[in-house]
Order: structure tokens, then sequence, then C-alpha cells
């Protein structure tokens, strides 16, 4: 009792890392796909988004890299901008004419790290992600499910503490994408990652996240934000227990909430 | 580890087998058969060599003449050869010149193409008249107009075929423009590029010829061209086809290096080098 009262101490305590403001944007062609869009990342947590497709999931996520801007409202980092980003994208994107090694150093060397330090940083990476021994591999020889992993390993490799993740398992078979699950929420913990998580399996989403959010379309806004309080992180077991069913049920809900109203506004 | 293959458990060498394979079989076959077809129908109509020689008359008179046709084919090679060397290197920069800006691109392409539309017969007379002094060098020019268009364009597209995910993470990791050319652009563009350069290789060859007939008979030193030309006077036409068998083989010959060049390039990536197992 006491430790959960301390936790939700801290919880009051900490600051957001990122948050997001009244977030509208509006592409070149006229389509509206974020409107008032609100989002307050907690550090070391991972946030899942999910909605139906063409909600702006993807959107959110190039407004935080900053590959696309915001037409209205504010998106603020915590003070002392400590942050460090990483983007994974839902393909591997890996380069087919360098190794697995070169693709994971890629990075480092538009940084322009020094050699040495560089495959250090890589081979920690390579390790972190469970591909010791396909170093010199090039990207044809592998499977789905290893390429996504050197995908991670190229966003781990200049030690980010922010990744965000725009579906990337969702072309893996369950069982793949089971493990990788499994790994990420290691991951999590070993490098204190912050992560936004895109995803369309509800049971991901609430697999892997402290907290859901989910979006409904036209225009691209929040229509629920469910905190999966179980403990973190989680193991297979997890997945048949009668809790997490309860929060994929309220995911689920609220998913389809949002679907109609959608539909409701499109009729 | 995942790169190394089972070994065949036969003792034939890999190139036996690969003499072997009905990619190289099947084209001899036929070449033998049209072969033998002519030689008969050469025989059979009794065909005065000055209006068709066989194969047989041309491989001997090749063998026969090979003192004279040797240097001249030198000759025909080294324009062929600088030509090309000039419009890769030219192709090249042009390239990623154009790739730098659309604005560049849009205004200079059409000019690029203007070179590929000109016919080169045209042309030559006016370039040999301007670099009198050296033929050598109009030849060049003349081989090398032929050979550039191709290089260029397909460089160009392959500058500009980047995957938009990998354009998206250089941006990311804030990659100024050179890297992103050469970690990123150049490479996307080496089977395209790759691919022009093997067109390039035989345009070269055919610009050259093409320019040594335009040059006619002058000049000192003389190509192929210069001896079919003077075959063609003499009615020495077993020599004509001699030397236009030159000519054909050394295209191929061209084509097959520049493709060997291209397999070995990419073998680790590209799947035109790549052996397909499914
Ligand atoms: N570059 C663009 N120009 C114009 N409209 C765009 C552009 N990118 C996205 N859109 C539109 O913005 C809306 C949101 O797109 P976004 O890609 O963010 O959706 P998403 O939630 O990621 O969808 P999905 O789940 O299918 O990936 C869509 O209606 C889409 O058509
Ligand atoms: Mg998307």
């Amino acid at each position: 009792m006491i430790g959960s009262n301390l936790s939700s101490a801290i919880a009051m305590k900490t600051q957001p890392i990122l948050t997001l403001e009244h977030v509208g944007k509006t592409y070149a062609n006229g389509t509206v796909a974020l409107q008032d869009f609100n989002l307050a990342v907690e550090p070391n947590t991972i946030t899942s988004l999910v909605g139906p497709s063409g909600c702006g999931k993807s959107t959110v996520l190039r407004i935080i890299s900053e590959l696309g801007d915001l037409s209205t409202g504010r998106m603020t980092w915590r003070s002392g901008n400590d942050h460090k980003l990483a983007y994974v994208f839902q393909e591997a994107a890996l380069m087919p004419w360098a190794t697995v090694m070169d693709n994971i150093r890629l990075p480092l060397k538009l940084a322009k790290v020094p050699k040495r330090q560089a495959l250090g940083l890589v081979s920690e990476a390579i390790a972190q992600v469970g591909l010791q021994g396909f170093e010199r591999v090039y990207p044809r020889e592998l499977s789905g499910g290893m390429k996504m992993r050197v995908s991670i390993a190229r966003a781990l490799v200049t030690r980010p503490n922010v990744l965000l993740m725009d579906e990337p398992f969702g072309a893996l078979d369950e069982m793949t994408r089971g493990k990788l699950n499994q790994d990420l929420l290691q991951l999590q913990h070993q490098r204190n990652l912050t992560i936004l998580f895109v995803t369309h399996s509800i049971y991901e989403a609430v697999y892997l996240a402290h907290r859901v959010v989910v979006m409904a379309s036209k225009p691209g806004r929040v229509v629920a934000d469910i905190a999966i309080d179980s403990p973190h992180p989680r193991d297979p077991d997890y997945r048949t227990s009668a809790q997490f069913n309860r929060y994929c049920r309220e995911v689920s809900h609220s998913l389809s909430d949002a679907m109609g109203e959608s539909l409701a506004l499109a009729l | 580890m995942l790169s190394t293959t089972l070994e065949q458990p036969t003792a034939t060498p890999k190139w036996v087998k690969s003499l072997l394979s009905p990619d190289v079989l099947a084209p001899i076959i036929v070449g033998l058969v049209l072969l033998t077809a002519w030689e008969l129908a050469v025989r059979i109509t009794n065909t005065p060599p000055y209006l068709l020689p066989g194969p047989i008359l041309i491989l001997q008179t090749l063998a026969k003449d090979w003192p004279t046709l040797i240097p001249s084919w030198f000759v025909t090679m080294k324009i062929a050869f600088t030509a090309l060397v000039a419009a890769t290197v030219s192709g090249l920069f042009v390239a990623i010149l154009f790739a730098q800006s659309k604005w560049i691109e849009r205004s200079f392409f059409p000019y690029a193409v203007l070179l590929q539309t000109t016919p080169i017969v045209a042309v030559a007379p006016l370039i040999i008249i301007w670099l009198k002094n050296n033929t050598f060098a109009a030849l060049v020019v003349c081989a090398w107009i032929v050979a550039f268009f191709p290089i260029v364009s397909n460089t160009v597209l392959g500058l500009n075929s980047t995957d938009p995910s990998l354009v998206n993470l250089f941006k990311l990791n804030k990659a100024n423009r050179w890297q992103t050319l050469w970690y990123l652009r150049l490479p996307t563009s080496l089977p395209y590029f790759l691919a022009g350069l093997r067109i390039s290789g035989g345009l070269a060859l055919i610009g050259a010829v093409v320019a040594e007939f335009v040059a006619g008979t002058g000049g000192a030193q003389s190509g192929l061209a210069y001896q079919i030309l003077i075959a063609g006077y003499n009615l020495q036409i077993p020599r004509m086809f001699a030397a236009l068998l030159l000519i054909t083989v050394s295209g191929i010959a061209i084509f097959a290096a520049l493709s060997a060049l291209s397999n070995v390039l990419l073998k680790n990536w590209h799947s035109s080098a790549m052996k397909h197992e499914n």
C-alpha cells in the first residue's frame, strides 16, 4: 500500500515529456487530418495509439518527429529539451545494398560518429535485438521479422529516449509479433524509453501500453484515453488474464463508438 | 552462416556447368544451325563470293587479313572506349547536377534529349570539320554524343527513385545534401546507371563506326569502317564481311563485359543480379 501511494505520488509529480495542445493539421489538398488534438506523454511509458485507418495516427507521429509541421496549436517538449528521438517505420526501410551492420550504423555515420565508437554502439544494438551472427548478411537474406529487428536496432543505435513506432509489426505473423512485443517491453525497461506505438491490433495496444489513446477520424481527434493499470512489463500469461480481456473490450468499445461516430458523420 | 550455399555433390567444375546451361547452349545451337543453312545455301545456289560469301570463306578471310584488320580494330575500339569513358564521366556529372534541383532538370533535360535525337550522320561532318586537326578527337566526340544520353537519363531516373521511407530516415538523422547523395541517392541509382551503361557501350561502338564512315578514307589512323569502305571499293566482299564480323563480335563482347560488371556490382542486393530461390 505504501508502495502504491509512493508510486502514485511520483506519477503525480512527473511532468509530461511531450505535450500536444489543440493541434490541428490541414494538408495542402484541404484534408483536415487533425483537429483539436490533445496528448500529454509521460516519460518512460508506452502509449498506444489506435484508431480507424486514416484517422491521423501517422500524421501525429510525423508532427512529433518534425517530418511534418502542424497547422495550428502547440507542441512542447519538457523543459531542458533532453529528448532524443528515433522513428521506426511500418516497413523496415533498409538499404538493400548495405549489410545488416552498415544499415544499423547509418545514423551514426550521418552524425559523423568516429568509427571505433560507432562499431561499439552497433554491436550493442545488434545484441539488444538478438541479431548476433547476422552482421554481414544483406537484407534480402532476412525474414520479415529479422528485417524489423534491424530496423529497431537502427533506431536504438543512437541511444534515443523517445521512440516513435508506426505499426512496426503490422506485416508480421502472430508468433513473430508476440516475440517482438516481448522484446520491446524488455527494451523499454532496460533503456527507460518513452514509446509512442501506433497499431491496428487492440490486443497489441493493450498488451504493450501503460495507456491506450483511441482516435476517431474526420477530423482526427482523441476520443478515449484508457490507462492500462496492470503491472509492467508484462509476460505472455497476461494475454489470457481477465484483466487483459476487460481492457481489450473497453478499447474495442471506444473504437467502435469512434467508428460509428465517424460513419454517422459521413452519412 | 546464411550466405553459404550447399556444395553440389558433383565433380563438374562450375564454369563447365555454366557453359552447358540452356542459356548458353540454346543460342549456340541456333547460331550453328543458321550458319550451316547459310553455308549450304551459298554452295547450293552457287552464289559468287562478291555477292554473298559463305561463313567459312569469311572466317578464312578473317584469318588471312588478320594483320591488316587488327590494327584497324584497335583504332575503332580505342575511339569507342574513349567515348564510353567520356560519356560515363560526363553523364554521371550531368545526372548528379540535374538531380540537385527540379529546376535544373526541367531547364536542361530537353537539351540532353536534343543530343539523343540529332542524327549522328548529319552532325558528324560538321564535327569533323570543326576538329579537322584532330580526327581522333572528332570521332570520339561523335561516338560520345550517341553514348551520352542513355547514361544521363537512366542515372537521373535512378537518383530520383529513392525509397520515401529512407528519405525520411535521412531527414530525421539530419543528413546534409551530400550525405544523402552519397549514401542514398547514388547507391539507389547504381542499377539504373549500369543499365544505361550497357546500352551506351554498344552505342559508343556504333557511333565510332558511323563517324568513321562519315570521315571517309582520309586521316592517318583508319578504323574498321575505313577497311569496309576500301574493301567495298575493291569488291573484296569477304573482307567486308570479316570486318563486319569483328565489329559485331566486339559489340557483343562489350555488352557481355558490362553485364558481367553489373552482375558483380549488384550481386548482393539487386534482383536483376540475384539468383532467385523460392
Ligand atoms: N501527404 C498528404 N497529403 C494529403 N493528405 C494526406 C497526406 N498524408 C495523409 N493525408 C490524409 O490525412 C489523413 C490522415 O492520414 P494518416 O496517414 O495520418 O492516417 P493513419 O491514421 O496513419 O492511417 P493508417 O492507419 O491507414 O495508416 C488521411 O485522410 C489521409 O488521406
Ligand atoms: Mg499510418
